[in-house]
């Protein structure tokens, strides 16, 4: 057990096991936020989507060579939340088809260009495509190299996040639960949808680089679904899933750090292992009544 | 009194197919109307159509100065509302007040108290921390009334208000809005199924099928003959 701890104690003289935890958990604060939203809107896998859009951009970024990725993948992102949120109700091709066929679609491409450059050899690609795809799709050990400039990007986009969010926690809420009745009321529904979806698209880029484009959705929905099993209110909800994110997210990373697992994948484990203990909570609550 | 809402020449329906047309009428400051028809002729779809949450196929809807947007209560059809939502009855009531709010991000004190003296008004005070997808469906219909009243300050629209009630609760669902109709002076827009109620309660009747078949006085309606003629086949259901 001492073993352990000397072990922990060692890694956090490091600075970089230090930013990946501040990093870490700001980011599972970010994306339990707005979990309930997500999956009471019917646009669960809207994570995936976008994250594997992010991904296409990322390859257009690698080839082109820019010099900041953040320039070419975050508005995309934002494009495509703001198409997919607004068109998701009324369009031929519903929410749900709609964000699989971008999602596969935004993959392939991207992992074709990349491909294709690699064999060129253009722009900044490496030639171990397999290795780099495989970092962004389910998160890489570049979490264990942030540079504080990284560090405080992340800070500030987190600032941001949080307070649209207290800010507009009425109006979410008045939106999320009954769309219509907002509209017809006089509250400006069309205005908050966008604005969640420019939210969701900004957690999404800061996250993919931590967790990875795959695992991302986990990350929003899990937390969410297990505050769901128990608590009844939505502001129960919210303030129950961001602390189970920052639970997960803590112990996920210092289980990943000593076991030398994916980050990525531990924190989802994790979070996988709480729905599990939040369903089993809520059946006895069942029973108990 | 003058007028709040007009209609004029509308058609309405979805992606080309006409459900109904030819609607032309006037709701007038302190009117009760009722809105009667068949299954499939287009009554919620007028509802969402006034409220501006549908476009008409063509013609006019329009509010009178008198009533702005967030002035307007609604009483969705219960089945619209997601019934697995994670909200308390108090978070919900409160969200009626939103449209008071603009851009204000917060409830203030007058709100809150608005929102309970509705909930107490509808005895619904005792389950405020409850869980909205525990009540039962009447319960629930009454915490979606309460925040409909919430928001309404001139006018609500009510969408088949009495579904799922036992006749009991029915019975006082009617009584409370005749009530605001009759005390607070809201204008009541309402679709109902429920002719006998329809005739008892409201002030005007607009009755909707292919097209616009009578809008007039309710003792009109009870003269003509559309009216006689749909009062004796409906109300006959409703006695059965």
């Amino acid at each position: 057990m001492s073993e352990m701890f000397d072990k922990l104690h060692s890694y956090f003289q490091l600075p970089a096991v230090r930013y990946a935890l501040i990093v870490g958990l700001l980011i599972a604060l970010c994306s339990s936020l707005l979990g309930v939203t997500l999956v009471m809107k019917r646009f669960s896998f809207i994570g995936d989507g976008l994250s594997h859009v992010a991904f296409g951009a990322m390859a257009v970024a690698t080839i082109t060579g820019v010099t900041n990725n953040m320039l070419i993948i975050m508005p995309v992102t934002i494009i495509s939340a703001v198409l997919l949120l607004r068109t998701g109700n009324n369009t031929k091709i519903k929410g749900d088809a709609a964000v699989a066929m971008i999602s596969v679609g935004a993959l392939a491409l991207g992992y074709m260009m990349m491909n294709i450059a690699a064999q060129n050899g253009s722009g900044r690609t490496s030639s171990n495509v397999t290795a780099d795809v495989c970092s962004t799709l389910f998160g890489s050990t570049a979490i264990l190299t942030l540079k504080p400039a990284d560090v405080w990007i992340c800070i500030a986009m987190s600032i941001i996040v949080v307070s649209v969010f207290l800010v507009f926690y009425n109006k979410i809420f008045a939106v999320t639960f009954d769309e219509s009745f907002a509209k017809a009321t006089g509250v400006r529904s069309d205005a908050y949808n966008l604005l969640i979806a420019v939210v969701i698209a900004v957690i999404i880029v800061i996250a993919m680089n931590f967790v990875g484009s795959l695992l991302i959705s986990a990350l929003i929905i899990f937390p969410a679904l297990s505050a769901m099993r128990v608590f009844k209110s939505f502001r129960s909800v919210i303030i129950c899933s961001v602390v189970i994110s920052l639970l997960c997210a803590f112990f996920g990373i210092i289980i990943s750090i000593l076991a030398g697992t994916p980050v990525g994948s531990t924190i989802v484990s994790a979070d996988i292992t709480v729905f599990f203990i939040f369903c089993i909570i809520s059946f006895v609550l069942k029973r108990g009544k | 009194m003058g007028a709040l809402l007009k209609c004029e020449n509308v058609a309405l329906g979805y992606e080309g197919d006409v459900i109904t047309k030819d609607l032309d009428f006037t709701v007038s400051s302190g009117d009760y109307l009722c809105i009667v028809g068949e299954n499939g002729s287009g009554k919620s779809t007028l509802i969402k159509a006034l409220l501006g949450l549908k476009p008409p196929l063509s013609g006019k809807i329009e509010l009178c100065g008198e009533v702005g947007k967030n002035e307007i209560g609604y009483l969705p059809q219960q089945t619209l509302v997601q019934r697995d939502f994670p909200a308390s009855v108090r978070e919900i009531v409160l969200s009626g007040c939103m449209n008071r709010c603009g851009l204000r991000p917060f409830y203030n004190k007058e709100e809150k108290k608005l929102a309970h003296d509705m909930m107490r008004r509808l005895d619904i005070e005792p389950l405020t921390k409850r869980c909205y997808r525990e009540l039962s469906g009447g319960q629930q219909q009454r915490v979606l009334l309460a925040r409909a009243l919430c928001a309404a300050r001139k006018m609500i629209l009510l969408d088949e208000p009495v579904t799922g009630l036992d006749p009991k609760a029915t019975n006082e669902m009617y009584e409370l809005i005749d009530s605001l109709n009759k005390k607070d002076k809201i204008t009541v827009i309402m679709v109902s199924h429920d002719m006998n109620a329809a005739v008892r309660y409201a002030s005007h009747i607009l009755h909707i099928g292919r097209k616009q078949m009578f809008f007039g006085t309710k003792e009109d309606y009870m003269t003509s003959k559309i009216g006689q003629a749909f009062l004796s086949v409906m109300g006959g259901e409703e006695n059965e």
